[in-house]
């Protein structure tokens, strides 16, 4: 049987550092994101021009309609655009 | 009831009930796990290893509701972030590296570890804010005496010893937890 002293419960916290706050934030924020990337296609399939500024240079359409393309998963939503 | 202190089949089904408050937590219980697995077993650089991460948690939103079994949440992203390394790896991020499996220290060798390591830290999640505070700072976060100090107002003098009272007490709840990690007698 394995025996758990403390150095080796020292060595197994050691093991899990935590992961950049950046990343752990922009992963808690997906639910937004994908309420966004819903509503930006949506629109799109609504909206024609809409779709082809999008289709035509996506970020620069993003931030023209006020969405900031930072927190919208982009290579969802090409490929949603896509099809 | 506090999220934190629900289990994780519980956290799963908030989720898929739209729950973004259990979202969170569920991120936030699994985060060092994903990360560990990318940086440590996997050895991704950091920008793949943060793309990674991203699309394990993307995935796992997207496809909780596939999960059959709400309890079998850690092996299930466990498993979802070794097959998102090994696809990172093979489309030529790390051309030397052609068979992830043949890495040196041995990728299983070091899921085990993290298991071990992800079993110890829920352990810890029963112990007081202080000592669960004073234990992470120092080991997982490698700060010195003087931050923690600082951090939690105690005197930095007394952190030593508080380390290995709480260490003591870790290994009443780790074993508690786990009879099968008590030393045979």
């Amino acid at each position: 049987m394995t025996a758990y002293d403390e150095q080796r419960l020292a060595e197994l916290i050691k093991a899990l550092p935590p992961a950049p706050q950046a990343w752990v934030e922009a992963a808690q924020e997906l639910p937004l994101a994908r309420g966004q990337l819903d509503d930006i296609v949506a629109r799109a399939e609504a909206d024609l021009a809409f779709r082809d500024a999008l289709i035509a240079n996506l970020e620069d359409a993003l931030r023209l309609e006020g969405y900031e393309p930072d927190t919208i998963p982009l290579d969802e939503l090409r490929r949603r655009l896509e099809h | 009831m506090q999220l934190a202190s629900l289990p994780d089949a519980q956290i799963v089904a908030r989720c898929r009930s739209g729950d973004e408050d259990a979202w969170r937590e569920l991120v936030s219980r699994f985060s060092r796990y994903v990360y560990a697995i990318c940086c440590q077993a996997y050895r991704l650089r950091q920008e793949d290893a943060e793309e990674v991460f991203q699309e394990v948690f993307s995935r796992a939103y997207q496809h909780l509701g596939k999960l059959r079994d709400d309890e079998a949440i850690r092996p299930w992203i466990g498993q979802l972030t070794r097959r998102l390394c090994i696809d990172r790896l093979r489309a030529g991020s790390r051309e030397e590296i052609v068979d992830p499996e043949s890495m040196p220290g041995g990728v299983d060798d070091k899921m085990e570890t993290l298991d071990e390591a992800f079993a110890v830290h829920e352990a810890m999640a029963e112990l007081s804010e202080n000592c669960r505070e004073i234990l992470d700072r120092f080991f997982a976060r490698d700060e010195s005496y003087q931050t923690i100090g600082s951090a939690l107002d105690i005197p930095s003098g007394t952190i030593a010893s508080r380390i290995s009272r709480c260490l003591s007490r870790l290994r009443e709840h780790f074993e508690g937890r786990n009879p099968e990690a008590r030393p045979s007698s």
